[in-house]
């Protein structure tokens, strides 16, 4: 028995739902950005898998791009994290369904 | 990657990987949800070295297990008074329709695909292409990379410096 492209796809796909879940379905705003870092974490072991696997002129650009990855998503957790903090001086909570000001 | 060593890393990594992603969504306490998230980030990182791919693997425990992770729980120390519960909103049924879905659907086409796969074995070291590689060809995103996270530091600072220390206001 061998382990192949199809094995880690799958892992892949299992972690995106369970980020896209997190994402959509929980209250506390961490929660929410929990779910966004398990997404690109799928996203990251799917470029890496096909790097490795894959027919390609040049196979490491997966890994480029991931690095890329990694970098922009650190940046976007720093703001995000940012903004949950300033979001709780003014209105002392972060449940995504209380921040509701601009709902009519 | 047929030898038993490999198949049986890659089916404890996957295990550790999935089920910590599933006890991210099922504790009900904020701080053991981090917990099993950097569990997860590790899992992700062993399966880069089952790939051969030791740079990612190692910036994915430095960045991911090591920064965001302490970011996470800085953000969740830092607002004390929100809730703990790692509850979900109304929205539950709906999200997990969704996320069965989009998983299903990836799942069926990666399953279904021919891909083109490549009979060579894994990378030797990559970190030495990585660099070769950010600093030729892509050096122009490499540079944007920088800015942005320049961009990203002093947009962060700004935002949750404490009011009126600055003199604004």
């Amino acid at each position: 028995m061998s382990v192949g492209l199809e094995h880690y796809l799958v892992v892949g796909a299992i972690l995106f739902a369970t980020g896209l879940y997190l994402a959509l379905a929980k209250r506390n705003f961490v929660g929410v950005l929990m779910g966004i870092e398990l997404m690109f974490n799928a996203v990251n072991l799917t470029f890496v898998a096909f790097s490795r696997f894959v027919e390609s002129a040049a196979p490491l650009s997966g890994h480029v791009f991931v690095v890329f990855v990694i970098t922009v998503a650190a940046a976007e957790a720093a703001v995000a994290l940012a903004l949950a903090v300033l979001v709780y001086r003014t209105r002392e909570t972060i449940d995504v369904d209380r921040i509701d000001l601009l709902k009519w | 990657m047929d030898d038993t060593g490999t198949v049986a890393a890659f089916w404890i990594l996957a295990t550790i990987t999935v089920g910590s992603a599933l006890m991210v969504v099922a504790v009900r306490n904020l701080i053991h949800a981090v917990v099993f998230l950097i569990l997860s980030f590790l899992g992700v990182a062993g399966l880069y070295v089952t790939l051969s791919a030791d740079f990612v693997a190692v910036a994915q425990v430095l960045i991911y297990a090591g920064a965001v992770s302490v970011l996470i729980l800085f953000a969740i120390v830092l607002t004390p008074r929100a809730g703990r519960d790692n509850a979900e909103t109304f929205l539950r049924l709906p999200a997990l329709l969704l996320a069965v879905l989009v998983g299903f659907t990836i799942g069926f086409i990666s399953l279904d695909t021919d891909w083109a796969i490549a009979g060579r074995g894994g990378f030797e070291e990559t970190a030495s292409a990585i660099g070769e590689a950010l600093l030729s060809k892509y050096v122009l995103p490499f540079e944007m990379a920088s800015v942005l996270l320049l961009v990203a530091m002093v947009g962060a600072i700004l935002l949750v410096r404490p009011e009126g220390s600055a003199g604004e206001e």
